[in-house]
């Protein structure tokens, strides 16, 4: 069992992670306190001062913070470093609103990158290994964040970033890539890929896969390890918080650890923000504890999970986080099934669409209708109506693949999707219950 | 040489390709051929114009989805059997048609085709002796 990056920190006891929480934790406060005036001013509005924090004991004393401050303090406002000491930005667009800008330091970046190693080893990576990044590069955290962690571990990188799924496979099949970095659904698509070439599961030299940056399901994860012949290990992250690796999945796939030293998890409640027991379903906060250049205190994540401290068998002591179910706010039940907008926006951006469209709801005979609306794009256009539809199949494809259920997909004119106040109208649920 | 058509992208229901025909309308553009492919949801318009770039930016700034397709035009007398012997030449040279459509001049007919590879049909209709026509030339027919 013994595949880990940094096995100290990895396996330490854990009061010793209790340990250095406490110490990490007051001293972060008061940095971005002194640093930061957003945050004394969002503090002292809170009544709380560094004075009062004295361990993870008085993290509930701390106001959250959202992505709404994320905007309301665009593009600086959240900065603790002058500039020229930050070495990088990654950005995330997000379902709604304008961008949000993260700057790092270069001490940022290097315990990033050890978390995303810590991901890679715990899959079996070593310095034997090719490491092929298909993750965009870019402003997304993906490409840069795993390309990072397999440079620590010392594989051999292979900095694909995303699409052109014919060279992938070239890449894959001649420098003989053991481990694979990239969506799951771009996994998917690129196992069958390889099917449609004639290749078997055991003609594909890869033997790990870390997948992450959307929501899958456990029927996927089977699924892909069966057609690509691997081991399919989940990631999480967030650009806000750094990007993949906040959390990764080791060889006993039973939920992600998350890397403690360097982020506090909490799990609230999300509508009143009260802290919950472990083992209790909520929402995932987490407090960033080492961060020099963007660090953020008590961020609601919306993403909905549970944590256990249960042992785990592969030797880690980090507590583990289940997959999460998707945004607490934007959940839609169809045909019995959780449907979250932000699963269907990841199918349409893997399949080359932009992220504009509209869920439509209804209900005919007892039976839940579900169409997904999408603007076409002058990329996915061809004059060819037999190849348009046949990128339609491959939308309606991936959507069900994601969700578990059959969605109907119209293509309609760009700009066409209902704006109300300048923001697209995402769901029109017509049911009458 | 290839020429170049407008292809359209329009929804099917009442009233997008008058939207379509207007916005050309507004700026002069006028449409030479044009040939329509539909499915229950949608329809692609193809469209030879005497400014096909004037006609593809006007199009996307009026938000509809226009992009240039390359396509091969021959020329052939307005009368009985020059079609077939057109066609004779194809297949002699072995080239498969996605689509075709035509429009009729004052002496002559025009026939429009879009073919897998553009580049290869061309040279192997050549090959055959039929030489396609230029933009400039079917802008001036
Ligand atoms: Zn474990």
């Amino acid at each position: 069992m013994g595949n880990y990056f940094q096995e100290e920190i990895e396996c330490a006891p854990i009061e010793k992670i209790k340990a250095l929480q406490d110490e990490l934790l007051p001293k972060q406060v008061r940095y971005v306190w002194e640093n930061v005036p957003y945050y004394r001013k969002k503090m002292e509005a809170h009544g709380v001062t560094p004075e009062d924090i004295k361990s993870t004991a008085d993290l509930y004393k701390l106001p959250f913070m959202s992505k709404a401050d994320l905007r309301d303090a665009y593009p600086y406002g959240l900065l603790a470093v002058p500039l020229k000491d930050c070495v990088r930005i990654h950005s995330t667009s997000g379902t709604t609103g304008k961008r949000v800008i993260i700057f790092y330091t270069q001490e940022d970046i290097d315990l990033w990158n050890d978390c995303t190693a810590r991901a890679i080893v715990a899959a079996g990576g070593t310095k034997e290994d090719v490491c092929q990044v298909a993750y965009g590069y870019g402003l997304f955290t993906g490409g840069a964040g795993l390309d990072g962690g397999s440079h620590k571990v010392g594989c051999l990188t292979v900095p694909m970033s995303s699409g052109n799924t014919e060279r992938q496979i070239m890449f894959i099949m001649d420098l003989q890539a053991t481990i694979i970095c990239c969506t799951p659904s771009y996994a998917a698509y690129i196992g069958e890929t390889f099917k449609e070439m004639g290749y078997k599961p055991e003609d594909i030299p890869l033997k790990a896969g870390i997948f992450g940056a959307e929501a899958w399901s456990e029927e996927m994860r089977r699924d892909i390890e069966k057609t690509l012949g691997i081991k399919a290990y989940d990631i999480y992250g967030l650009t806000e918080i750094s990007g993949p690796g906040v959390a990764f999945e080791c060889s006993e796939q039973k939920g992600m650890h998350i890397n403690e030293d360097h982020f506090l998890a909490e799990i609230i409640d999300p509508d009143t923000g009260e802290v919950l027991p472990e083992g209790t379903q909520g929402e995932l906060v987490f407090t960033a504890l080492d961060k020099k250049a963007f660090p953020l205190i008590r961020y609601r994540t919306r993403d909905i999970c549970t944590l256990t401290r249960e042992k785990c068998s592969c030797g880690r002591t980090h507590v583990r986080m289940t997959k999460p179910k998707g945004r607490s706010d934007d959940m839609l039940i169809i045909r019995g099934v959780n449907v979250f907008p932000s699963q269907i926006e990841t199918v349409l951006m893997n399949n080359g669409y932009a992220a504009n469209y509209q869920i439509i709801v209804g209900r005919i005979n007892n039976t839940d209708t579900f169409e997904v609306k999408v603007e076409m794009t002058p990329d996915m256009f061809t004059d060819n109506v037999g190849e348009v539809q046949a990128r339609r199949k491959v939308l309606e494809d991936g959507l069900r693949a994601m969700l578990g259920i059959k969605a109907k997909v119209t293509l309609v004119a760009p700009k066409s999707i209902t704006r109300s106040e300048g923001k697209a109208v995402r769901v029109i649920d017509n049911r009458k219950i | 040489m290839s020429v170049n058509q407008v292809s359209v992208f329009l929804e099917n229901k009442p009233g997008t390709l008058n939207k379509m025909t207007e916005v050309l309308a507004s700026h002069n553009i006028n449409i030479r051929a044009l040939s329509l492919a539909e499915t229950s949801e949608f329809g692609i318009v193809r469209i030879l114009v005497n400014d096909v770039f004037e006609a593809t930016n006007i199009l996307r700034e009026n938000n509809l989805i226009a992009i240039l397709t390359p396509v091969l035009a021959y020329e052939i007398e307005d009368k009985a059997g020059d079609l077939n012997s057109l066609l004779e030449k194809f297949t002699a040279a072995n080239v498969n048609i996605e689509y075709m459509y035509a429009f009729a001049g004052k002496t002559r007919a025009y026939m429009i085709f879009r073919v897998n590879d553009t580049k290869k049909a061309e040279a192997l209709l050549n090959s055959k002796g039929l030489k396609s026509l230029t933009q400039e030339e079917i802008s001036a027919v």
